[in-house]
């Protein structure tokens, strides 16, 4: 039996055990993309999206989908961020409300689950969930909308501003048999809207499971939306996730995508700015150890006129870990005065790590700044140097050095306990050879003196 | 810039579009065993290069074109393309520029390249590839005295057989890609370079090739080989007759460098880029490669390319030798609807080596035009330096410009650094120079020279001077 049969007789057999008809638009769909996923099956090297990225580890598992969402309330308040938000809790993507709290959402705006909104007002989800991630994405795009159930769905009326952060929390298992989930989010930002939503995926030590997420969202004129990604998944975790986002005029978009965990990682992160104004900024750091494999893909379509993006991703790679960076800027023909800028500095700690970069830029209008720019290399010795003569030791120096360089995406990040979760989760993968007290002191000595 | 001006530049036609009457001995198109080994046969080439081509051939009808390029033609037709042409009487070679058939050396003429003058003048010798087959070959006497080999890839079969035998595939092997397979299978001629150890050649080496009969696609194989200390600089110009089909063009070129040699290899490229529409240009799928087997070795690529309707073409530096050094120089410069396809590949295997890329590229019209390149360091190529530098000039709201780079680095202690930019002519640059009563036109002339500059000095004299003015030609009236 192929490695997709696998997948698609599990999407049948639970199709089968549904108790209640799902909307038959829902089952269409479903029917759709497996029948895409059967054709395409799982990408092979030979794509050149995937050239770097082997998934034979995610096509050869089985995995169950859970049917529960038990999580100790203990447990799953060591891993939470600590922040006020409005928080929507899935364990193995099934919904948790117990860990779950919407008590501060504004008028305005309605946090609902998938499943709550599908059985609230299904045309009206029908209508624009898939809009921008269709199955032709990639065969997990087909996967997920396949086997998509529950998520999140985040609506704001036009002039709605939501203070305080929504949380989207996604909790992996610890369990005899890995789990599979596929989770929806959509987020609709009307006209002037603004808001914060953070997808954090964090989990139990030992879990080995497999997260295919989408999120797609979409601003309207004016439009401000903060998205953040933290991946903390366990590092036996597959994680493989797409982000659309269709922008109106003058609205803005920002992306941090922060990449800690995982075994096996694959972000997809793209931008359609569609009107005048509209304006997308991307902000990445990932750092793998061991044998992790973390794969960022990033698209900004520059379908409009006077419409700007900037990218900075930054990477650290230790031990035998693998790190991808493919970041394209596409100008479209007749978008005159575009401004696009990317970035990508790695950094590689070990002699066995290996990163493949590749900064696209196509363009098609003459009227544009472009440029990229992409680095890989080590620390810079004189600068270790520099922080010699100040009395602090190799190791101590190296370490300091390797948080600044992670410190230029990190200063970006507007939520302290996010900025503050990373650093540490930074300082906490540097390798021992680093001395880890010896930075503390060293940083509020530095501080002190300055 | 008057609309209408504009207009009439872009308009203004091929100059160097003409055809020499010159009968060609050519077989029916159409490609099979039979072809190929009428090609040796003509060449009177021994049964193990039979056997060698043939092998190539085999390969080659397994394989498949490549798709991934950044371009857009129609699918070639292998059995319509004639293979062999040659101008007539082979064997009764001219011994001396007199001899030379006066229909090509008015073709040189009408080029601009005298060929008696240059090679007089300039001391440059001279293996003239004319549809090809080497009809001249000057200096030999003065290459001979310094040890150096400089004749055509089929003398070389048959004079020094032992290091064809050697070297031959050894850099671009025989089922290497789609388009060296093919060039291997049925190359007809192209130049064979020896320069031995410890000798640094006494003169600039060129080729000047163009294609001619109607029909044939030109196959040429160059060969270089540079002994321990021994360095040369290689030329290499064309320029095509104007023509009203697709011609498929597939070279090989490959250079070999053994310990602290240093190969400098120059190409200015002007083939027919097709009409207004796109018609009737030059297809040119070429591979180069260099490879730096020895220590402290250097390989240098720089081309300037202006012509050819498709250009697929990524002159590449294999950096084996311990703190060898790679480098690649290129101006590519499209209009009409060129579409080019180019960069280049630089693989870091041994320790301490090091390669710089410079790429300049300018689209105007309805051109399209890549940038396409790989750093590849290996786990073993500790402190190896790569710095790459590619930038896109636009002329024109139609044209497009494109970066492909690919870095995969696989150790702790090697530094890349790639920065690309892609932009137009600054409103206030032109406007600067016109408030100093500077035309637009040469504004612009000044502006794209300036922007190429850092490629134009790796260039030797002669061609540097021939690359500005092709510069200027192809680009004048594209700006506006």
């Amino acid at each position: 039996m192929s490695e997709e049969q696998t997948f698609i007789d599990a999407l049948n057999r639970r199709m089968a055990a549904r108790d209640a008809a799902e909307p038959t638009w829902v089952a269409a769909r479903r029917q759709a993309a497996s029948a895409r996923f059967e054709a395409v099956g799982f990408p092979t090297r030979r794509d050149e999206a995937w050239k770097y990225t082997d998934t034979r580890s995610i096509a050869r598992g089985t995995f169950v989908q859970a049917d529960n969402a038990e999580f100790s309330p203990a447990a799953a308040a060591a891993l939470t961020l600590p922040l006020d938000a409005i928080r929507l809790t899935f364990v193995d993507g099934v919904f948790s409300a117990a860990l779950s709290d919407l008590d501060a959402l504004p008028a305005g705006a309605t946090v609902e689950t998938l499943s709550q909104a599908l059985e609230s007002n299904h045309e009206a989800v029908g209508a624009v969930l898939g809009r921008l991630a269709g199955v032709d994405f990639s065969p997990f795009a087909a996967l997920n909308t396949a086997f998509a159930e529950e998520g999140a769905i985040i609506r704001l009326a036009p002039g709605t501003v939501v203070e305080t952060p929504i949380l989207l929390q996604f909790l992996s298992r610890e369990g005899d048999q890995p789990t599979m989930c596929h989770p929806r989010v959509l987020i609709e930002a009307g006209a002037r809207s603004e808001a914060t939503v953070i997808e954090h995926y964090v989990g139990e030590t030992d879990a080995k499971n497999f997260t295919n997420v989408i999120t797609e969202v979409l601003l309207d004129r004016g439009a401000i939306v903060q998205h953040y990604k933290l991946q903390e998944a366990p590092v036996g975790d597959m994680h493989i996730a797409s982000v659309h986002v269709d922008q109106g005029r003058d609205s803005r978009f920002t992306s941090f995508n922060l990449n800690l965990g995982g075994a096996l990682v694959r972000n997809d992160i793209v931008a359609d700015l569609n009107a005048e104004g509209a304006e997308t900024q991307y902000f990445g750091l990932f750092f793998a150890q061991g044998r992790q494999h973390v794969d960022n893909h990033t698209l900004v379509n520059h379908n409009a006129p006077r419409t700007y993006s900037q990218e900075s991703y930054k990477g650290i790679l230790d031990d035998r870990a693998r790190g991808v960076f493919n970041g394209k800027v596409i100008v479209k023909r007749d978008s005159q005065q575009i401004e696009a800028y990317q970035n990508n500095a790695n950094l590689l700690l070990s002699d066995r790590a290996e990163i493949d970069t590749k900064p696209e830029l196509e363009i098609y209008a003459d009227d544009v700044k472009c440029s990229h720019g992409a680095t890989t290399g080590q620390l810079d010795e004189e600068a270790i140097y520099a922080l010699r003569t100040r009395g602090i030791d190799e190791q101590t120096a190296r370490g300091l050095l390797t948080l600044a360089f992670a410190g230029e995406v990190m200063e970006q990040v507007k939520h302290d306990a996010i900025a503050q979760r990373v650093e540490l989760a930074v300082a906490g993968k540097l390798p021992e050879r680093f001395n880890l007290a010896g930075l503390v002191e060293a940083a509020v000595a530095l501080g002190e003196e300055g | 810039m008057a609309s209408q001006e504009m207009e009439q530049l872009v308009r203004r036609e091929y100059t160097q579009g003409f055809v020499t009457d010159i009968e060609s001995d050519t077989v029916p198109p159409g490609l099979d065993e039979s072809t190929i080994a009428f090609i040796s046969g003509k060449k009177g080439e021994p049964e193990w290069m039979l056997e060698w081509r043939l092998d190539a051939y085999h390969q080659w009808l397994k394989m498949t074109p490549p798709s991934w390029a950044h371009l857009d033609y129609p699918p070639i037709d292998y059995q319509a393309i004639s293979y062999y042409s040659a101008p007539k009487k082979p064997e009764d070679r001219p011994q001396s520029l007199d001899e030379v058939d006066p229909k090509l050396l008015e073709t040189y003429e009408k080029l601009g390249i005298p060929l008696h003058e240059r090679a007089a003048l300039a001391g440059v010798a001279v293996d003239a590839v004319f549809d090809s087959v080497s009809v001249t070959t000057t200096f030999k006497d003065k290459l001979a005295e310094a040890g150096v080999i400089f004749c055509s890839i089929s003398e070389a079969i048959r004079d020094y057989p032992e290091l064809i035998k050697q070297y031959l595939g050894s850099v671009v092997p025989k089922a290497d890609n789609y388009f060296a397979a093919l060039n291997s299978a049925v190359f007809t001629d192209g130049s064979f370079v020896f320069v031995p150890e410890g000798v640094t050649c006494p003169m600039e080496l060129s080729t000047y090739f163009r294609i001619n009969a109607a029909n044939t696609g030109q196959f040429e194989r160059t060969l270089i080989i540079c002994e321990k200390q021994a360095q040369v600089s290689y030329l290499e110009g064309c320029t095509a007759p104007m023509r009203d089909e697709n011609q498929l063009h597939a070279a090989v070129v490959e250079l070999v460098a053994l310990e602290d040699a240093y190969i400098k290899y120059s190409t200015v490229q002007n083939w027919y880029p097709g009409d207004e529409d796109g018609k009737g240009g030059i297809y040119n799928f070429v591979t180069k490669r260099g490879d730096c087997r020895g220590d402290r070795s250097r390989i240098s690529w720089t081309q300037v390319e202006t012509g050819s309707a498709i250009t697929w073409k990524y002159p590449s530096c294999v950096l084996r030798g311990k703190d060898s050094i790679g480098e690649f120089y290129s101006v590519a410069v499209t209009n009409g609807r060129q579409q080019a396809d180019t960069g280049t590949k630089m693989i870091h295997i041994g320790e301490g080596t090091r390669s710089y890329i410079v790429s300049k590229g300018i689209a105007a019209g309805r051109s399209d035009q890549s940038y396409r390149g790989l750093v590849k360091i290996g786990p073993r190529a500790k402190g190896a330096r790569n710095f790459t530098q590619c930038d896109s000039l636009l002329i024109g709201d139609r044209c497009g410009a494109h970066t492909f780079p690919y870095q995969e680095i696989g150790n702790a202690t090697s530094t890349l650094e790639h920065e690309a930019t892609t932009s137009k002519i600054g409103e206030d640059q032109l406007f600067y120079c016109q408030t100093r009563g500077i035309s637009e036109e040469d504004a612009v002339s000044m502006i794209v020279n300036g922007f190429c500059k850092d490629v134009f000095q790796e260039l030797p004299m002669e061609f540097a001077v021939e690359a500005e003015a092709l510069l200027n030609v192809t680009l004048e009236g594209a700006v506006g």
